[in-house]
This record gives C-alpha cells, structure tokens and sequence, in this order.
C-alpha cells in the first residue's frame, strides 16, 4: 500500500502498524463488512415478504393453503439452521442444476446420480466451470439470500400470525358493519394494526439474523468472522511479511464492538418506528402518546 | 420472489460464454504449509505451488477456491468445485465417497504437541484435534480423550490454553509452531496414518483423475515434487 511497506520486517509501531492494516488480506476483511451488510439489507426485507405469505396462507379460509402455510411455519422453525445450510443449499442448486439440465441437455443418457456424485451435462452447472470467480461468488451469495430468507421467512410468519391474531376482533368487526369484503377488512384494517404487535417479534429477528452471518462460509462466502479468525490467528514468520501470535481477541474485540454499535442503531432505528407505529393505536403505548400529546 | 427471478436471469445471462474446461481447485486455507491464505489474500502454499504446476502439465486452466473443512467434501460431489487439495489423507472412510488420485506426499508423520516440559499420558490423556480428521479417528481408537476442534489454530490455543493436554496434527503444520513458540514442544514419538495426502476428485470423473494421476507421476519422476516437498518442509520425499 504505502512505498515504505516494502520491507515490513524492518519497520515497527504505528508504521508497521498502518502497513499490516492495509494488506490484501485486511482489504478482504474491509470487503467483507461489506457483503454482510449488504446481505442483511437484501434478506430483511425477502424475508418479511416470505413471512407475510406464510402468515396470510396460515390463516386463510381455504384450507389447502392453511396446511402448506401451517407446514412451511412449523417445519423450517424445526430444523436447525446448520442443516438447513449444509443440506437444503446444496439440495437447492441441485434442484435448479437439474431443472438447466433438463432443459439444456435433452439427449444426456448418463445417470444424474452416480453413487455419491450429482453429475450434470457441463452446460447446466449453475454457476457454469468457466465462469469467473465473481459469479461464483455471487451465486453463493444469492443461494445465502435465499436460504436466510426462507429461514426467518418461518419465524417472521409466526411472529405475523401472532400480530395478525392480535388485532382487536371489533376491529374487524366494524369494519364487516361497513360493508368491507373480508379482503378489503383484511388490507385496509387489519394489515395496517398488526405492525405494532409484530414489530417487538421482528425486531428479536433481526437482532438474530445480523449475528448468523458465519453460517455463510459453509456456503463458501467469506464473511467477517471468517476473517477475524483467519487473520487472528497466530502468523508465523514463514508465511507472512507480519508475524504475530493470538491476536484474536483483538480482531473478535473489533467485531464486538461493530455488533454493539450496529445493535445500537439497530434499536434507534426500530424505537422510531415503534413511535410511528402506535401513532393512534388501541394498545397502552398509544394511549399514553395520545395522553402525553393532549 | 421478484429478487430470485431477477438473480437467476443474471445468472443465466452472465452463463452464456463459452465451455471451455476450467477446473475448481476446492482447499480450506487455514492449514500452512499445506495451504494458507497469504497477506494479500490469495491462496498458498505447498499445494498451491503444486496444483499450479499439476494444472500446467495436465493443460488445464485452474481457479483456487476456499471453504470450510466441514463441507468440503459434500460441496465437491455436489460439484461446487471439482477437487480437493487441502491435505487430505487418503483413508478407507473417504474413498468411499469421492476418489482420490496418487498420493503426493508419504504418509504423514503426525506428531504430539504439548506444552514443553510437560509429562503427557498420550493413551489416556485429553488429546485435540480438528473434527474429521485422520488423527480425530486415530485418538478416538488409541483411548485418550479426543477434543474436536473445527479450525486447527483452535486446536492449538486448546494446548495453549490448558484445555487439551497435547495436539496430534501433521508434523509439518506443528513444526513452525514448535519454532516459534517456546511453550511448545513435541512429545513422544511421531505416528505414520494414512495413506499419503492425495488430491480428491468425484468418483464419476475419472478422465480428470487420470490426468491429474499422470500430472502427480510425471513429478515424481523428474524430481520437481521432491523439490516442492523440501521447499514447504512436508516431510519424506519420494
């Protein structure tokens, strides 16, 4: 980075210092907060859209889709979430290599599994072979995404069921009085009062999902407490310009510290809503809004 | 629902170049000399250097790629990537599930490391090592506690830290840690498991096996891989 870098062994405090915090392996790390954040920016919100589906299938009328609802609630909160990144992934992209394959390479006579292996026509690997390391990448990245979002998908529905149960029946009620369809009751009456009875269940959620990001590398995507621990570990001279011992507590102090503060704005951000959301509402927090403000 | 439909035609556009063979060299990263991540973020080390030189001869292009020891090996027949090198010992256990060409290191040499001067009870004592290892099911059998770890710097600071009475690693992985660390030493006698450090590869490829097989041949006989065995301290050539 810096032209006196060259010779880092010769070199001490805060010079060594801003040389070993500027090596490729440290910009990864930079990166790598990064990927995470953006991560968490995408799965939120897929994941809200996967809990309302899964809540409003849950208790509909129609009780086909109040069995798969009930289903997909029930059985992702079940499965720990390791497993679910070690075999549903992988069962995902093969599930995608397959349907490419079947469209790609209809004159493939080989067996797709082989013993242990899924083997499909070169054509349909998903990313494909030649494919940049990037893309890769990427893929793993939106497998990530996908797989986050169908897990917290199931705890957001529960949560949103829950707030859905919560709204008072009079509500409902009076708003059947005047002649709503029950989807006009649901959208305009119950949806906009439930938030402030979910909003305490999602933001737990969100609490938990900003601290599950390590479960990435399972994935192959590096994030930042991969390279803590990487670049924490004891160095020894042979194999790098900047030899230390343990410094793990250091890199892990500085992702505490990150946890913390995001945690913070987190709580910040989620108090304000909070206060959006009681505006007018039948609960306590409403009513003592409506009294402080009179 | 909208984000996978646009991800997915991303990625099916960005497919569209053309075939030509680019092999997955899948590794963990975390295992120096074998293979490391070095400062500017790239894979290295011994395997690094030999794959390369592999790739070379066998006329293919290669891509490095990292992921964790845990699922290395069900993201290989997955097909994620197309091998491992990531010093992983030929054993019975593994060849049932993927293949592996010719060995290019001897059967490792792995060693006991304690805290020097220490008396350890290698039988009976609590040994660590990392989980899924050939020395894990070595110590499970031999009678000592086995203490898993899922990195092997977590084995290490187990030693450290008093948690574990000593490490059963490769000898290669140990000996700059022996150096570096006076509160370090090895102990007892060094056992010879496993067959050799192979390459792994799916069991359904078997033209890529055979020229890997003739790549890891043709170093053995004109003494490069000596050469590279020496260079990273391995241990026994060929």
């Amino acid at each position: 980075m810096f032209p006196y870098c060259s010779a880092p062994d010769t070199l001490s405090g805060l010079s060594w210092l801003s040389c070993y915090l500027t090596t490729g392996k440290h910009t990864s790390l930079y990166l790598s907060f990064l990927t995470v954040l953006v991560l968490l920016a995408v799965t939120a919100p897929v994941a809200l859209v996967f809990g309302f589906g899964g809540a409003s299938a849950a208790r509909s009328r129609f009780a086909p889709l109040a069995w798969l609802g009930k289903a997909y609630i029930g059985i992702v909160r079940g499965v720990p979430d390791i497993a679910f990144f070690l075999f549903f992934v992988i069962a995902l992209d093969q599930a995608f290599e397959y349907a490419r394959h079947k469209i790609k390479c209809p004159d493939w006579d080989q067996p797709i599994r082989q013993g242990n292996d899924f083997v499909v026509c070169a054509a349909a690997k998903l990313p494909l072979g030649d494919a940049p390391q990037w893309v890769h990448e990427t893929y793993g990245f939106f497998l990530a995404v996908l797989t986050f979002s169908i897990i917290f998908g199931a705890f957001a529905a529960n949560v949103l069921y829950g707030a859905m149960q919560a709204v008072p029946q009079a509500q409902i009620e009076t708003a059947e009085a005047y002649g709503m369809s029950h989807r006009q009751s649901f959208w305009r009456i119950l949806v906009p009062q439930m938030w402030v009875y979910a909003l305490p269940g999602l933001s737990n959620l969100w609490m938990v999902l900003i601290k599950a990001t390590p479960l990435l590398f399972l994935l192959g995507v590096e994030d930042i407490v991969y390279w803590a621990r990487e670049l924490g570990g004891t160095k020894t001279p042979k194999f790098t310009d900047y030899p230390h011992g343990d410094w793990r507590m250091w890199y892990f102090g500085a992702l505490l510290v990150f946890y913390l503060a995001f945690t913070k704005v987190s709580e910040v951000v989620l108090d304000r809503i909070m206060r959006r959301l009681t505006r007018g509402q039948a609960t306590m927090g409403g009513e003592a809004q409506r009294k402080a403000a009179a | 629902m909208k984000n996978l439909m646009i991800a997915t035609a991303l990625v099916a556009l960005s497919a569209g170049a053309g075939l030509a063979q680019t092999v997955r060299m899948g590794t963990e990263g975390a295992y120096p000399p074998y293979n490391y991540i070095d400062d500017n973020g790239q894979v290295a080390g011994f395997e690094r250097e030999l794959g390369d030189e592999l790739c070379k001869r066998a006329e293919l292009t290669c891509e490095w790629v990292t992921n964790d020891w845990d699922s290395i090996i069900p993201n290989l027949v997955s097909g994620n990537y197309d091998t491992i090198i990531a010093g992983m010992s030929i054993t019975d256990e593994r060849d049932e599930v993927i293949d592996f060409t010719q060995n290019y290191t001897q059967p490792d040499p792995s060693a006991y490391l304690a805290k020097a001067g220490t008396e350890v009870d290698l039988t009976g004592g609590v040994i660590a090592a990392q989980t899924g290892t050939i020395q894990a099911s070595y110590i499970a059998q031999s009678g000592a506690t086995l203490l898993e770890f899922a990195t092997p710097e977590e084995t290490i600071g187990a030693v450290r830290n008093g948690e574990a009475d000593a490490v059963l690693a490769d000898r290669a992985y140990l000996e700059p840690i022996a150096a570096e660390d006076a509160d370090l030493d090895f102990t007892g006698d060094s056992v010879l498991i496993g067959g050799g450090v192979g390459m792994g590869l799916r069991e359904s490829d078997a033209e890529l096996k055979e020229k890997f097989n003739a790549a890891i041949q043709s170093m053995k006989d004109d003494g490069s891989l000596n050469a590279l065995i020496t260079k990273w301290e391995i241990g026994e050539t060929f």
